[in-house]
């Protein structure tokens, strides 16, 4: 057991947070997926910090959470008045700008 | 774990390696599990799993203070927040099970094994010989709290100030994006609310939800002396549940009632 | 030959009026626009009228000066003064060019009246006038031009004269097609001339005759053969000499005046001048001397062969004309013995030929403006004055004894016999054999025309023309009958022209004159004779009968030399055109559209992946980092 299976557990759970971004169509689900690889990059943070023992990589993931903390506040409000306009919280169905 | 010599490597105890493997298959059965529940709520729910087993990795890596936000602050806050915006918008929404992008959902899957694969196994590669010096020296010192403190406000303070006009901006921005601004005068006021209930059909109040029926519930609609639903006690914005068959006849109507949440969840007296 | 110039004093120092006055006229009646509509025509008449009595006073004071000095030139003005390339418009009046003068505004003059009764009917007579006042003063240029240069100036203007005249009916398409064929073979001759203007300026710095006349004779050999035969090229353009033919039977388009003044008398004969007055340069070359000859011969022949087959009769005369410019070109082409020969037979021709056109005119003036002969016939009572005077003008030109041409065709036959050798013996055997065709087709045209059986349309009135045609046709047909008798023994032309051409040699005859005048005359008997026989003795079909033989079926081909020309220069410069378009269009503009299509579709199709669907974004964000990660290993490991 050495610290390399947390950044292994980290990397799997970020993609499984990628994918979930790829397949999920509810805007807020999809949020979530992104939170999901914050959280796994926090992971990396904290468990690089505990390798080279400082605690840098945990600051990081200190201003991470902030960072993610006013992120979701601003971007829950985004889908809320997406919502109120559309009616739907779908993100296939905002897709107006294209081709 | 207490070893104090500077580069040397610290001991991974047996505690860790245990804790590891309970809250490892937590945390990704409940990332998969997010990814998977068509039911918003439930992918919430799961991430909060995930969320705690992560807390619970920076306990065990003498991250404590990160520990402890990640459950009060992501756990705690973030996610109800995400909880309550599904209640207010999402909640009847769920995914089709149709994906709707050709090679959408296969493609996904096969570059994110990729990518997992590829990032995975570098990592594990570059940083199998790696041995952790761990931090024990410096949580000694006064504890983690201090530890981060001293660093955060010296190297990080500038970082540090700008987060916090960063959070002021995203409120002000969060305000801005939820608020409705509406016409003066097109909301009745406490007079013209008043003068029309005095005025107007029904000098009485409205029946409450729940009188006379069997259950006191604010989705169980009023009963009338004749065992008829009473309209008026109907509340806005949720199904209503299906009244005690009293008398059949005028209850067919009742059958997955929906109101429109959006238009009239404030209540407005028609 | 030393030609010594004297500066213009006096009267004879108002020669560029001459120029002036038609070319004042032209500007006047294309700047007047319609108001001068009704007057226009009195107008054109008058400037070449008042041009003709400038032109006998010219020629009066010029006769007067003291022998040696009737060369006189006038330097107007400095036209390119540009280091070593100082070329001036300047004038020169000598002998020779008096008789073109006299021979252009006085045929031009009477042509002009005419017309205004050919032309009286037609709504845009005002611009004809103009250009035949353009014309006039273009060919005037050309003829008191003192130099190369101010010759070129005018020989273009009279093309453009041509090309307007020819194209004068613009809107019926092969007045049109003519008038640009005819533009466009001219070019080609024009070339030759502006080549040698260019290879004399070259060689002796200077463009004017006194110059290039003084140099001529240090230059090489092969340098002189070159100019001779590339002014050859410019005035077989300008003649309708083989091989630059064609355009000249074609220019018939125009109306009828325009083929008596420009396509008979005047414009097409510019070619025997530029000979004559580069004589100093072709007497230097012998070679370019015998070319000249040869063409002759071939363009007379061939013209008197076609002319013996078409029914058209302005086409018929048109191919007398080229044959009779043949003549021209033979004699001019015989050097010293040939230059005041050439230009008697050229002056009489201008008047019978002329005066042919004009009858010719007159005749479809009271025929519709038919031309098929086929369809005339018995036209000489109705036509008592066209047909008298036409008839003059066919005695003259078969060589009739005593008319005007019999004494200037002799002439030439016998100088050509007197050139000695074989190639005399063939010149003159050609030239009198064709004296024999020009009268078997011109009595055949006389006798379709105005002897037989009434072959007219329904709907023909023929009747006699105006006094203001038949006028001019009557001074023509005196010309045509007595012209040649004064030009040889009252004024002798040979004389006159001495200081121009130098003495005369002395004759060395190889067959005595009297003898080649009585086989001349036979064998014109013999092709009247012929035609009578073949023409007037047998009903004329109206129309041309078809089962004919080969040499017929090739003349009225006009010995295939139109044919020649389509599929020699027209069909490949027509393929080569096609060619460049396809390459154009496939290959220039198909890189540059298929550049742009390509990039449009293409742009198009990646147009589709913005699909607006963030998760197709996402996904090829995904893979994009994908491959960045793979690249990041490749080069970090490989």
């Amino acid at each position: 057991m050495t610290p390399t299976y947390y950044l292994v557990l980290a990397a799997i759970l970020f993609t499984i947070g990628a994918i979930g971004v790829l397949v999920r169509r509810n805007a807020i689900v999809v949020f979530m997926c992104i939170e999901l690889m914050l959280n796994s990059v926090n992971l990396t943070l904290v468990t690089f910090a505990r390798i080279n023992g400082t605690v840098d990589g945990q600051i990081m993931a200190f201003f991470v959470m902030v960072v993610a903390a006013a992120e979701v506040v601003v971007g829950l409000a985004i889908i809320m008045s997406i919502y109120r306009t559309r009616r739907s919280a779908s993100v296939d169905d905002a897709n107006l700008l294209k081709y | 774990m207490n070893n104090v010599s500077v580069l040397a490597a610290e001991v991974v105890s047996s505690g860790e390696t245990a804790a590891f493997w309970v809250l490892g298959p937590i945390a990704l059965a409940g990332a998969i599990g997010m990814v998977l529940s068509s039911n918003a709520i439930h992918s919430a729910l799961w991430l909060v799993l995930t969320m705690l087993s992560l807390g619970g990795f920076y306990f065990v890596q003498q991250a404590p203070f990160l520990g402890a936000v990640q459950i009060i602050v992501y756990t705690g806050a973030i996610m109800i927040l995400f909880l309550f915006v599904l209640m207010l918008v999402g909640r009847d929404y769920s995914d089709s099970i149709v994906e709707t992008l050709r090679g959408q959902r296969l493609a996904a899957i096969l570059l994110g094994i990729g990518f997992a694969g590829l990032v995975g196994g570098l990592i594990a590669d570059a940083t199998s010989g790696v041995e952790s010096v761990g931090l024990a020296e410096i949580n000694a010192d006064g504890g983690n709290v201090p530890a981060i403190a001293r660093l955060l406000f010296t190297d990080y303070l500038l970082a540090f100030e700008l987060t916090s006009a960063l959070l002021i901006t995203a409120a002000v921005g969060a305000m801005i994006l939820a608020h409705i601004e509406r016409e003066p005068g097109s909301r009745p006021g406490q007079k013209e609310q008043s003068i029309s209930r005095v005025t107007g059909p029904r000098p009485q109040t409205l029946t409450g939800p729940g009188v006379f029926a069997r259950g006191n519930s604010v989705a169980a609609p009023a009963l009338l002396p004749d065992g008829s639903t009473a309209e008026d006690s109907r509340a806005t914005g949720m199904e209503m549940r299906r009244p005690p068959a009293i008398a059949s006849g005028s209850i067919d109507d009742l059958d997955d009632v929906t109101v429109d949440s959006g238009a009239n969840r404030d209540g407005v007296p028609q | 030959m030393e030609t010594s110039y004297v500066p213009a004093s006096g009267l004879l120092g108002s020669a560029w009026l001459l120029v002036l006055i038609p070319l004042i006229g032209a500007a006047v009646l294309l700047l007047g626009g319609r108001r001068l509509d009704k007057v226009g025509h009195l107008i054109g008449c008058a400037t070449i009228v008042a041009d003709f009595v400038l032109a006998l006073a010219l020629v009066a004071a010029l006769a007067g000066q003291a022998e040696g000095e009737q060369a006189v030139t006038d330097t107007l003005f400095s036209f390119i003064p540009v280091g070593e390339l100082q070329v001036d418009i300047g004038l020169l009046l000598d002998p020779l060019s008096a008789v073109f003068i006299l021979l252009i505004t006085g045929v031009g003059a009477l042509i002009h009246i005419y017309s205004i009764g050919y032309m009286g009917h037609d709504p845009a007579r005002r611009r004809f006038f103009a250009y035949m006042n353009l014309f006039v003063a273009a060919m005037l240029l050309l003829v008191l031009g003192n130099g190369y240069v101010t010759l070129y100036i005018g020989w273009e203007g009279v093309g453009l004269a041509s090309y307007l005249l020819i194209a004068f009916w613009y809107r019926r398409p092969a007045a049109a097609t003519a008038a640009k064929k005819a533009f466009i073979m001219n070019r080609v001759g024009d070339v030759g001339l502006i080549l040698a203007i260019f290879v004399m300026f070259a060689t002796l710095g200077s463009t004017s005759f006194a110059d290039v006349f003084a140099g001529a004779s240090g230059l090489a050999a092969g340098t002189v053969t070159a100019l001779g035969l590339l002014l050859l090229l410019g005035a077989c353009g300008k003649s309708g000499q083989v091989p630059l033919q064609a355009w000249l039977p074609d220019a018939m388009e125009g109306p009828t005046p325009v083929s008596a003044l420009i396509h008979a008398a005047t414009m097409v004969t510019a070619g025997v001048y530029l000979i004559a007055r580069s004589a100093p340069l072709f007497d230097l070359s012998e070679a370019a001397r015998t070319v000249v000859t040869i063409v002759g011969l071939v363009t007379l022949l061939y013209g008197a062969i076609v002319g013996c087959a078409y029914d058209d009769i302005k086409k018929v005369l048109a191919y007398s004309t080229v044959s009779q410019i043949g003549y021209m070109f033979l004699a001019a082409g015989l050097g010293p013995a040939g230059y005041a020969v050439a230009i008697l037979h050229l002056l009489t021709h201008g008047f019978f030929k002329a005066g042919l056109f004009l009858g010719a005119g007159s005749v479809m003036h009271g025929m519709n403006d038919e031309v098929d002969m086929r369809k005339f016939g018995g036209l000489g009572s109705k036509m008592r004055i066209t047909y008298i005077t036409f008839a003059l003008g066919y005695l003259s030109l078969i060589g009739f004894p005593f008319f005007s041409g019999y004494f200037s065709k002799d002439l030439v036959i016998e100088v050509a016999f007197d050139s000695g050798g074989a190639l005399g013996w063939i010149l003159g055997g050609g030239a009198m054999l064709a004296a024999g065709l020009t009268a078997f087709y011109m009595t055949r045209l006389m006798v379709m025309t105005f002897l037989g059986r009434p072959r007219w349309d329904k709907d023909a009135h023929p009747h006699e023309s105006p006094s203001v045609m038949t006028v001019p046709m009557i001074i023509l047909s005196l010309g045509s009958v007595f012209a040649g008798f004064i030009l040889v023994n009252v004024i002798p032309l040979g004389a006159w022209l001495e200081p121009v051409f130098g003495p005369e040699p002395e004759a060395d005859h190889v067959v005595a004159p009297i003898v080649v005048s009585i086989l001349t005359t036979v064998v014109v008997a013999l092709g009247v004779a012929a035609a009578w026989f073949f023409v007037a003795r047998r009903e004329v079909p109206i129309r041309p009968p078809v089962n004919v033989s080969p040499v017929i079926k090739a003349a009225r081909a006009n010995l295939y030399g139109d044919a020649f020309n389509e599929s020699v220069f027209m069909r490949p410069g027509q393929w080569l055109t096609r060619a460049m378009v396809y390459v154009d269009n496939r290959g220039v503009d198909g890189a540059v559209n298929g550049l742009a299509a390509g990039l449009g579709g293409t742009s198009g199709r990646l147009r589709r992946t913005q699909t607006g669907f963030v998760r197709s974004y996402a996904l090829s964000m995904l893979g994009g980092a994908l491959v960045v990660t793979v690249a990041f290993l490749a080069v970090r490991f490989v």
